[in-house]
């Protein structure tokens, strides 16, 4: 299983990678090395092996649910590229109508 | 006197009870120190030597009227520039994070700060803690102080080169995948992975959650102990922290090694460089020496470690990094709808390793290739647990190399990402199974007259072997203690 052109374009987007035609070429060509360095475990036969997300058998953590203080809005704020009305702002979201 | 900046934090502490140093005196000393080096070695990403002077006077007040913090109050410390630091900038070494100051403090720092320690700064490391030279770094590079010619490892390279060139004595790293024991060993120092979620991960810059852990870089065994012991525990804040009790680790280091089972692991066996080879070989021979027992172990599974590793992390990190859109935090590059923004802003920000590990890691986790990528990373990685668990079962601790080189050219690697993966080959095991793994000096190499570590690796919170055994190794050898186990810078 090699990964092509077409994939690395889709990739870049489903990442919000703004990637230029150079970058794009570069980045297959060492995305198809990586990946043939594990093509190694690709062939390991590994029925019936649980898959591992984390090394630490966790259930869920809970804690008492107390008011406490946490972050103001204006520290939340704070760092923020662009505020209005003490929100974030972004840019347009939506298609505009008709 | 040996001078104040190569002093260890034990022996500073010993000097400030006595009244021997003031903080003061210390904190000059090290901020003189780090104003001689960095622009040769190009350590900090930010410097805070006031602020560390005058938390040094306020130490120095509480000790007069007898209300220490700790045994180590005034013993100023620097940070990876990953940990959030309230009220200082915080970059995690990307540009993407340009100018972001965070309105809180990660819990290392946290309880760093509550034991008395002076901030010195923020440390140089590879981008979002991405590589194993700091080259990654989207501002500067990192020299190594033992040949400033040559990199000090990564990604925790700045607190690496800053402990080594006596700029601190001791520094705060992480570790994805080998980022505190690489550098530790390019740059002949001390460097913990401590069992996954002994140290509070809560104000850490997410790289990969499930293998992330905070740790000491130091000159001594015992140093990494303290520091260690400073933060670990419980935390409410980091639902991945673990409950259990964690033992005393600089009471009984000294304990010694007699009669300890310590696997050698026979895949390893001709593993590394030449030089690397010899040193190790004469480590194992000198654990023997001291009363261990050596027993060779097989870990078939990790010759896939990095492949699996190289799965896992860039998955984990492109889920992660996904919060950088240019909306709450950093930079932002302007257009015209949200979309074209996020992309612009996170292609600006990153550099190009992390937009491969994006790349790499969406493409495991995408639709028709999880099961033969991410799915198959998982499974390895149950593999190399259950043979560590094996191995277990015959011995107490495993000694590996901890790089398979020692500090390589600036510039020698950063054409071929593969090749710099492949410095992670003896660690990446430890973090993908959870357990604890120490970076040891273990002398220098005889070809190239470079440091060396040495592995010693531990299951999972049975730490206090894990130091005793560094411990008893790094007084017999006496080589990081001596004038020839420091830098000459």
């Amino acid at each position: 299983m090699s990964i092509d052109r077409k994939a690395v374009d889709h990739v870049a987007r489903l990442a919000r990678l703004d990637l230029s035609e150079v970058e794009l070429d570069v980045m297959l060509t060492e995305l198809q090395e990586i990946l043939g360095h594990a093509e190694q475990i690709q062939a390991l036969d590994l029925d019936g092996v649980e898959p591992m997300s984390h090394s630490v058998p966790m259930v869920n953590s809970m804690r008492p649910d107390e008011v406490k203080l946490s972050l103001t809005q204006e520290e939340a704020l704070a760092n923020a590229p662009e505020v209005e009305d003490h929100r974030f702002k972004v840019p347009r979201i939506m298609e505009d109508e008709g | 006197m040996t001078d104040l900046h190569w002093m260890s934090a034990l022996e500073l502490a010993d000097a400030l009870d006595a009244k021997d140093v003031s903080s003061r005196e210390i904190t000059e000393a090290l901020v003189a120190r780090g104003d001689a080096l960095e622009e040769r070695l190009g350590t900090f990403l930010h410097r805070t030597s006031e602020r560390a002077l005058e938390e040094a006077d306020a130490a120095d007040a509480r000790r007069s009227a007898g209300e220490a913090k700790s045994r180590f109050d005034g013993i100023p410390v620097a940070y990876k520039d990953l940990f959030v630091t309230k009220g200082v900038p915080t970059t995690s070494g990307s540009k993407i994070l340009k100018g972001f100051v965070p309105p809180y403090d990660a819990t290392v720092v946290a309880r760093s700060d509550a034991a008395g320690l002076p901030m010195l700064g923020k440390t140089n490391m590879d981008e979002f803690a991405m590589g194993s030279s700091t080259e990654n770094s989207g501002y500067q590079k990192t020299r190594n102080p033992w040949d400033t010619e040559r990199v000090p490892g990564g990604s925790s390279g700045g607190s690496a080169a800053a402990v080594a060139a006596g700029m601190t004595p001791w520094a705060w790293g992480t570790d994805t995948g080998g980022s505190i024991r690489q550098p530790a060993s390019l740059c002949s120092l001390v460097g913990v992975k401590p069992t996954y979620g002994y140290v509070s991960r809560y104000g850490m810059i997410a790289f990969a959650s499930s293998l992330d852990q905070a740790g000491p870089l130091t000159r001594t065994v015992a140093d990494a102990a303290a520091l260690l012991e400073i933060a670990a525990g419980h935390d409410a804040m980091d639902s991945t922290s673990i409950r259990d009790e964690r033992p005393a680790l600089l009471d009984g280091i000294d304990g010694g090694i007699e009669g300890l089972r310590i696997g050698v692991v026979k895949e390893f066996v001709g593993g590394g460089s030449d030089g690397v080879r010899a040193v190790t070989d004469e480590a194992y021979a000198r654990l023997e020496k001291l009363g261990a027992t050596l027993v060779e172990v097989s870990l078939p599974s990790f010759q896939h470690g990095i492949p699996a590793y190289y799965l896992v992390a860039p998955a984990e990190c492109s889920s992660n990094l996904a919060r950088f859109d240019g909306v709450r935090y950093g930079a932002r590059v302007e257009a015209d709808d949200i979309i074209k923004m996020t992309s612009r802003t996170r292609s600006e920000g990153f550099g190009a390793e992390v937009k491969r590990r994006i790349m790499l890691g969406t493409y495991a986790l995408s639709a028709g290739y999880y099961d033969a990528y991410y799915g198959k990373a998982q499974k390895v990685r149950t593999l190399i647990t259950q043979d560590l668990a094996k191995a277990y079962e015959k011995v107490d601790l495993i000694a590996t190399p901890s790089s398979p080189t020692t500090a390589f050219k600036i510039g020698e690697r950063t054409d071929d990402p593969l090749a710099m993966y492949l410095s992670d080959i003896f660690t990446v095991p430890v973090n993908l199974a959870g357990n604890a793994g120490i970076s040891v000096p273990a002398g220098l190499a005889p070809d190239d007259g470079l440091p060396v570590g040495l592995q010693l690796i531990a299951k999972s919170l049975d730490e206090p072997t894990m130091f005793k055994a560094a411990y008893a190794f790094e007084q017999d050898l006496g080589f990081a203690t001596s004038p020839e186990g420091r830098a000459s810078i």
